[in-house]
């Protein structure tokens, strides 16, 4: 149902957009504007003139093994990340799909994590991994596994991308489960007569139906990975071991706010809104089309 | 090509019974069609043969193989949807290619029958499309040929129709019939529509509250249905029912209106004065001759169709009755129209259990 709404004077819809576009202006285009000036210049020590140095910030980032560490890092992260959370989400929703007792109590306690705030989240991994006082921690060293991840930079990795997926997970469940119910039974009744036994009316008919939801949270936990998780890393990690779990994200923080390295890290922020922008045009341009059966 | 029997079929959803003993049996290579209203239990019944559902109690035979702990995968049969249950993210070769696949047929031989089926539907230039891209009569189409091409021991078919139009429908139900006597599948059809069930089946289970009413050929159900129920599904407009007692040592009604009608085939058992139904189709009605008297219509509607006028209207006891006569040139509504009911075409039934009641040999 459409309606066409005309508002007499100009004053009116402006008045009304205006909260908008001043969030907008305000907590966006101003800071990215500051981040693009600032990435362009450089300071001297002291912070009391700054110099025009055109690209020399970027050529500088970009050849830091430090920073191409970073990108590893990022990278390994989020295609985990993104990979473990989408898999577990659904399994889980495949699982809650069927028709089984306490369905709705089952289905509250795996949306909750998405209520906790990423700081919690983190804190509640701390003390469950804690190789001293984390309950799976000490179980683990027990049972001869020498862990600790504030010293093995592979175990830290480990724990950050578990702690980040676990809290999306149950954002993906809700779309997963969404997408499940929305496939026709008949449709997989048809299936079944066909001859198709459960795991292949998975792989043949339900996950193909489930593409377009897949590919959205794909690019939702992507997103995710890369920019909504400094909280876990910071509470976590705090980047370490060494730069072991320093993110893109993360080393924006370390640079700009630890090191004031300015011109340095408004670089790295200017490269990291590029990627958010190709990554938010990929998701318009691709989910509303291609996936589409 | 094979035999169905279903002995004993009973099925309850939590304390609910909605098949109450089902027993049939289905000959190689015939169509029966399951009929009734809509929960009545026959897409229960339908479910249950192709494994969909698991029946509460009984057994269902294919070929003389009890194949009721089997599921949907092992029973070799295909089924046709109410909404056609097309694959949306395949092809319509595809479609119809899924179920030969996964039984490993090989590649040449699926594409060989995959086109051979299409082009019996009319479907083969269709085969690259997706199913949106295609019409509720194309759909159906793919639906029957992903069916078909399977060659599968049984069709059954789940309302198939009920989505297209009249038009289409028509056409389509001549379709599946020519196509079901020429492939020789034995086919189970669950419809509601009585005139699909008519012209389909080689024969018919009327089913109501989950029992079978009657299992019998088409014009036998017509001709004789074996209780009120069918007598008054089968036929439209339906047929009329009016309350009467046994007179004349069974030879008779007395109508709760007043006549008395002799039966044209002998007495009916039971003492004088047994609570019957009088069963009368409108099409068997006549007009009475001026001078005879007939039972007198009170005619509060008339429907003139061109070749025939319905009438409905009231008798004097009050019941309402429906009579279906020849021509246009019929009386109009305010009139009294004085019927004449044949002998030969009453139908007797129990006012209590609603069962038929045929002449005493």
């Amino acid at each position: 149902m459409r309606r066409r709404v005309i508002f007499r004077g100009k004053l009116l819809p402006y008045l009304l957009l205006a909260p908008q576009i001043a969030v907008t202006l305000v907590f966006f285009f101003w800071p990215a504007g500051q981040a693009i000036r600032q990435s362009v210049l450089r300071e001297d020590p002291f912070g009391l003139s700054s110099e025009f140095v055109g690209l020399e910030n970027f050529r500088e980032v970009l050849s830091d093994p430090l920073y191409l560490n970073a990108v590893w890092n990022t990278a390994v992260f989020s295609t985990s990340v993104a990979a473990l959370a989408l898999g577990a989400a659904l399994f889980l929703a495949v699982l809650a799909d069927k028709s089984i007792r306490g369905a709705g109590v089952y289905k509250t306690l795996l949306i909750w994590p998405y209520a906790v705030a990423p700081a919690v989240a983190a804190v509640l991994w701390l003390f469950l991994f804690h190789p001293a006082i984390g309950l799976f921690g000490r179980a683990l060293n027990a049972a001869g596994i020498a862990w600790d991840f504030k010293l093995n930079g592979a175990q830290a990795m480990l724990l950050v991308i578990f702690a980040s997926a676990w809290k999306q997970v149950s954002y993906n469940f809700i779309f997963f489960l969404a997408g499940l119910q929305s496939i026709p039974r008949s449709v997989l009744e048809a299936a079944a007569i066909d001859g198709a036994r459960p795991a292949r009316r998975f792989w043949t008919v339900v996950f193909p139906l489930l593409s377009p939801t897949t590919f959205f949270l794909l690019v939702v936990n992507l997103t995710y990975a890369f920019f909504d998780t400094f909280g876990v890393i910071h509470a976590l990690t705090g980047g370490g071991p060494g730069k072991a779990t320093e993110t893109l994200i993360y080393k924006v923080y370390v640079d700009g706010v630890q090191n004031l390295n300015l011109g340095g890290s408004s670089a790295q922020s200017v490269i990291l809104m590029a990627i958010v922008i190709a990554l938010t045009a990929v998701q318009f341009r691709y989910v509303e089309r291609r996936v589409h059966y | 090509m094979a035999t169905l029997e279903l002995v004993g079929v009973r099925k309850s959803f939590g304390s609910v019974q909605v098949l109450h003993g089902i027993d049939l049996s289905v000959a190689d290579g015939e169509m029966v069609v399951i009929v009734g209203a809509s929960g009545c239990g026959k897409s229960t019944l339908l479910r249950i043969v192709a494994g969909l559902e698991t029946p509460t109690e009984g057994r269902v035979l294919i070929d003389g193989r009890d194949v009721t702990p089997l599921e949907p995968a092992d029973r070799d049969i295909a089924m046709v949807f109410q909404n056609y249950a097309l694959y949306p993210h395949m092809s319509v070769f595809d479609n119809m290619a899924y179920g030969l696949k996964i039984r490993r047929v090989p590649r040449a031989e699926i594409r060989r029958r995959v086109q051979e089926t299409a082009e019996l539907l009319g479907i083969s230039s269709l085969l690259d499309r997706r199913p949106r891209q295609l019409s509720g009569g194309q759909r159906q189409r793919v639906a029957m040929g992903r069916a078909i091409v399977r060659e599968p021991r049984l069709f059954l078919f789940d309302e198939p129709l009920s989505n297209l139009d009249a038009k289409l429908r028509v056409q389509m139900r001549a379709e599946i019939r020519r196509l079901q006597k020429r492939l020789g599948v034995t086919s189970l059809f669950v419809t509601h529509d009585q005139t699909e069930a008519m012209t389909l089946g080689d024969r018919l289970v009327v089913m109501h509250q989950g029992r079978a009413a009657q299992i019998a050929t088409p014009m036998e159900v017509w001709a004789r249905p074996a209780d009120t129920y069918v007598a008054g599904f089968i036929g439209s407009p339906a047929m009329n029912f009016l309350d009467a007692t046994l007179a004349e040592e069974g030879r008779a009604a007395a109508l709760a209106a007043g006549p008395v009608l002799r039966f044209a085939d002998g007495p009916r058992p039971g003492p004088e004065g047994r609570r019957i139904v009088v069963g009368v189709r409108p099409e068997h009605v006549h007009a009475a001759p001026g001078d005879e008297g007939g039972l007198p219509l009170a005619i509060e509607l008339a429907e003139p169709l061109g070749s025939e006028t319905v009438l409905h209207g009231r008798l004097p006891g009050g019941e309402s009755f429906t009579a279906r006569l020849p021509g246009a040139a019929a009386p109009q509504a305010g009139a009294v129209l004085p019927l004449r009911l044949p002998a030969d075409t009453l139908h007797i039934f129990d006012a209590e259990t609603g069962l038929r009641l045929d002449p005493r040999a």
